[in-house]
């Protein structure tokens, strides 16, 4: 499956970004072979809306899930409509994190996981 | 004419100087507006009797599906995200919404309507002495002051107004240069402690890029130290009055009477600070 991780770099070896809509990359990585694709997020700097916007580009990638440290409401919510799951994990390198998710140890978010604006801070 | 009374700096004093100069025009029958949509005070001093009000609803897109082709038109024109496309749904943010229409413009089904979604009420009444008088109120939870600002702003002033008093919230970000915006001169109240200063830059800053005059009231005098005035004097910006910090004038705020009325001697020195004004705006901008 596409899984996508929030990523403070651009290799298996980066650190995951806590932030959803103001992270730096998305590393698009399918599971099965564990190849990947790291795309600069073009939510980054937005003015505005930054959660929403990043949710459309993860949608628009045919992403199934996304892995960060957490998702706003606004985030949640457009996430949601694409139909990408989300998981919520603390600060590790991706790759022990895939083996997390492997392992069914990520836990998956049903609601939002704090207030707007928080990746601002 | 318009001024724009504004500060940076937070509970320097804005309130205290332009109700003051309103009551010390009234003749003149200036208008106020107390541009200060999430923080309302300058009501309490000059007591006007209120006889209009207004809700603002900012106008937020709606859909229609049966209609709408899912081309992403909409959300690629949308500045603030507010309006996405998800799978084969479009989405609407009301909270991210700026109102511009831009969405509505730009789509080619003409599968867009907006309906007001209510931000805060507009009132708008007269004083005992004449000051026509205006102010707004943000509805809580709404996180956006400027468009009800800048409906605010127009709202019952003439074209041929002689004073326009606008009483600006703090700070410098968008609903302090939404307050400035089509202001003739910029009037900013600071104290002279670093804390003041460094606020004061920032707002002198603002001023100059809108290419506003600008000139400045030193309030609590005699605290701190001579920083704004040595700004003030190497970026020739003229002090154009000075209240020191006193008891009296305290207690006398604190109980919703205005600073001319504290201390008459005040009303002369607001005379004259209008003078200034007038012919800080008359001067424009010096390059």
């Amino acid at each position: 499956m596409k899984l996508v991780f929030t990523a403070e770099g651009e290799s298996l070896e980066a650190k995951l970004d806590p932030r959803f809509g103001r992270c730096s990359t998305f590393l698009v990585v399918e599971t099965e072979d564990r190849s990947f694709v790291a795309e600069t997020n073009p939510a980054v700097g937005a003015s505005g809306g930054a959660g929403p916007q990043a949710a459309q580009f993860l949608g628009d990638l045919g992403a199934e899930a996304v892995v960060s440290g957490g998702f706003g409401p606004n985030a949640f919510r457009a996430l949601s409509a694409a139909g990408v799951r989300m998981y919520k994990a603390d600060a590790a390198p991706i790759q022990a994190l895939l083996d997390a998710f492997a392992a069914g140890e990520l836990a998956e978010v049903t609601q939002a996981t704090g207030p707007s604006h928080r990746g601002m801070r | 004419m318009i001024v724009t009374v504004a500060s940076g700096k937070g509970g320097t004093g804005k309130t205290t100087v332009a109700t003051s100069l309103a009551r010390t025009l009234h003749l003149e029958h200036p208008f106020y507006v107390d541009c200060d949509v999430e923080a309302a005070n300058a009501h309490l001093y000059l007591n006007p009797e209120m006889e209009d009000s207004f809700e603002f609803g900012l106008p937020i897109p709606e859909v229609d599906p049966e209609r709408c082709t899912v081309c992403g038109r909409c959300a690629e024109v949308c500045e603030f995200h507010a309006i996405v496309v998800v799978g084969s749904e479009v989405m609407v943010f009301p909270q991210l919404c700026h109102g511009c229409g831009s969405c509505t413009l730009q789509c080619p089904e003409k599968a867009i309507r907006e309906i007001p979604h209510p931000q805060g009420i507009l009132s708008y009444g007269t004083t005992r002495e004449g000051i026509r008088f205006s102010n707004g109120s943000l509805y809580i939870g709404e996180p956006m002051a400027v468009p009800l600002i800048r409906a605010l702003k127009d709202w019952h002033v003439r074209a041929d107004e002689t004073w326009v008093i606008r009483d600006s919230p703090p700070g410098t970000s968008c609903p302090v240069v939404e307050t400035m915006a089509g202001s003739d001169v910029i009037l900013l109240v600071t104290e002279p402690t670093p804390f003041g200063l460094h606020d004061l830059r920032l707002a002198v800053e603002l001023a100059r890029k809108l290419s506003m005059p600008v000139g400045v009231v030193i309030n609590r005098d005699g605290i701190g130290d001579d920083g704004v005035e040595r700004f003030c004097q190497r970026e020739g910006i003229p002090i154009l009055m000075r209240i020191p910090l006193s008891r009296r004038f305290g207690e006398a705020l604190a109980r919703g009477i205005p600073l001319v009325e504290a201390d008459e001697s005040y009303h002369d020195r607001f005379l004259q600070l209008a003078d200034d004004l007038r012919r800080l705006a008359a001067e424009g901008v010096r390059s």
